[in-house]
């Protein structure tokens, strides 16, 4: 029964930080239709940040948490910037997008190799994250990492708060306004070049939070922005694109799927097997889990 | 001078001229017309005049130039416009849909804040367009015609001052025709209205004044007795337009 609680919880971790990654993808990808293969890289930097305040700043809670804002600006004035430079010459045009990104993304991976060198470097965890939490005591007992709740709050958080911004928020219905017709959108007054950097900077400063959370889960190098990018992406096309809702449902269980079959069988076959599964679902369902259904003619 | 004035209009796609230059002048208080056969260069002419495509020439908004702003400056100098398919944001209910129009100018640090009230001005146009008890509803699942009586209601609380509107009447039964040319009527009172339309049972009953356009030219200008008197008209539109007087809901493609 532990055994199943355990593996359960950690498949929820393995899914929170899955989340995480993803998060900003679904708006930037998602919503914006953008292919973005630099964010993984916008992730490094928040990251990166993280590591670099924990220099200036010695208490490591302290530095935990001035880095979870400062990572936001970090990772999304990036984006704002790679939208601004390149990224809006190129809507429309999925392909010219996906490579030039991923051109950034290869120079921003070098950049961090001159800046702070080839090998992974790793933060220090805050005291108040080191320890375990006893949900079940007894003979067999249930323990759970500090540092694992953690990045569930944090996921929960960033959840909660992209999705009221987008619902409830005259900014949220102006970028789902562009995103749904930007001709409209234009000759309503909206500035839609405006709109478009704006949440290219959310999505991008989610990307950056990221970081600061995987920061607690594992060592920081320049290429852990390509570990993780491709999961990011087939967590948002198995929910359904432009689909929060489905985003986080997929995460989850994704992260669970992944945690049994660890434990049933070996890392790497659990990874064929979650691919598989993926692959045999979106043959079922090649739009996801959720598709938005309108008397729309277009 | 005031009112919409255009000069020499010229837009062309690929050496294809669309528009070939065109004069144009509404007065305010006009509700014009704009007809003519397809390919004539109606909606390419309204296009260009709200800035979604290139043109050349003039084109002067109470004595604004508007040809090489930018959509979104044009909008907020108080011209609006429909699309010929009925466009609105599917996904978002009547009231945001309005909200939008009603904000769009508003600074982005304002717009984190969520407002609870509903601005007069939305409150209105929902009853005038008559949609006040579907305000919640997503604009996507509205029937055709009351999705652009919300393209409408959507001009009305920009406060525009000049409204394009591209076949508002097309798909609409008798009833809805009727309401939305009264609607037009009042509205064109303290603005400008320019009307494209198939529906020439439509444009008899409500047209001020008529343009008519005819391979990207203006043909003839006038009330609708001049245009339909004018024999240049009768050769090009009207005349093969008597022969079918009873289909008389022509669909652009």
């Amino acid at each position: 029964m532990t055994v199943i609680l355990g593996q359960t919880f950690t498949g929820i971790s393995i899914g929170a930080v899955l989340l995480l990654i993803a998060l900003g993808l679904s708006l930037t990808f998602g919503q914006m239709n953008v292919i973005n293969m630099a964010h993984g890289e916008f992730i490094m930097a928040g990251a990166y940040t993280t590591y670099v305040l924990q220099k200036s700043i010695s208490d490591a809670g302290m530095s935990l948490l001035v880095a979870l804002p400062v990572a936001f600006l970090v990772s999304g004035a990036l984006g704002a910037l790679l939208e601004w430079l390149l990224i809006r010459r190129l809507y429309l045009r999925p392909l010219d997008t996906l490579l030039v990104t991923w051109g950034v993304s290869l120079m921003l991976q070098q950049l961090a190799r001159d800046i702070f060198g080839a090998p992974n470097v790793q933060t220090r965890a805050p005291d108040w994250l080191t320890g375990n939490v006893t949900l079940i005591g007894g003979a067999d007992p249930l323990t759970v990492a500090n540092s694992r709740l953690f990045i569930l709050g944090l996921a929960v958080a960033a959840v909660v708060a992209l999705a009221s911004t987008l619902r409830l928020t005259p900014l949220g219905r102006r970028i789902r306004a562009v995103v749904q017709n930007r001709d409209l959108a234009e000759v309503s007054g909206i500035s839609t070049a405006r709109v478009d950097r704006t949440a290219f900077f959310v999505g991008s400063g989610l990307a950056g939070i990221a970081g600061v959370a995987l920061t607690l889960v594992g060592p920081i190098g320049p290429t852990m922005g390509t570990n993780v990018i491709i999961d990011a992406f087939l967590v948002i096309v198995v929910g359904g694109i432009g689909q929060l809702k489905g985003t986080v449902i997929v995460a989850f269980v994704l992260g669970v799927l992944q945690s049994v079959l660890e434990y049933s069988t070996t890392v790497s076959v659990a990874k064929v097997l979650v691919l598989v599964a993926i692959v045999a679902f979106l043959q079922w369902r090649p739009q996801g889990l959720y598709t938005l259904r309108t008397r729309s003619l277009v | 001078m005031s009112g919409l004035e255009i000069r020499r209009l010229r837009v062309s796609f690929d050496g294809f001229t669309a528009v070939d230059g065109v004069d144009l002048d509404v007065r305010p208080g006009d509700l014009r017309f704009l007809i003519g056969p397809n390919g004539a260069g109606k909606t390419t002419l309204v296009d260009a005049v709200t800035g979604l495509v290139k043109a050349e020439g003039s084109v002067r908004f109470d004595g604004e130039e508007l040809l090489g702003r930018s959509v979104h400056r044009i909008a907020r100098s108080g011209i609006g416009r429909t699309f010929q398919t009925a466009t609105v944001f599917e996904e978002l209910t009547v009231l945001q849909n309005l909200d939008i129009a009603a904000g769009a100018g508003r600074s982005m640090w304002t717009m984190l804040r969520r407002r609870k009230d509903v601005p007069e001005s939305v409150v209105r146009a929902l009853e005038t367009i008559g949609l006040t008890d579907l305000a919640d509803s997503p604009a996507g699942t509205l029937a055709h015609g009351q999705k652009q009586w919300l393209e409408i209601g959507m001009l009305l609380v920009q406060d525009v001052r000049l409204l394009l509107l591209d076949e508002p009447v097309a798909g609409m039964s008798h009833d809805e025709r009727e309401a939305t040319g009264a609607l037009l009527r009042r509205i064109s009172e303290e603005r400008t209205v320019v009307v494209i339309e198939h529906d020439m049972d439509f444009m008899r009953s409500f047209a001020r004044s008529v343009s008519v356009l005819h391979a990207g030219r203006l043909l003839s200008e006038g009330t609708v007795a001049e245009v339909q008197a004018d024999p240049k008209v009768q050769e090009v539109y009207l005349g093969h337009a008597a022969a079918t007087e009873d289909a008389t809901v022509v669909q652009e493609a």
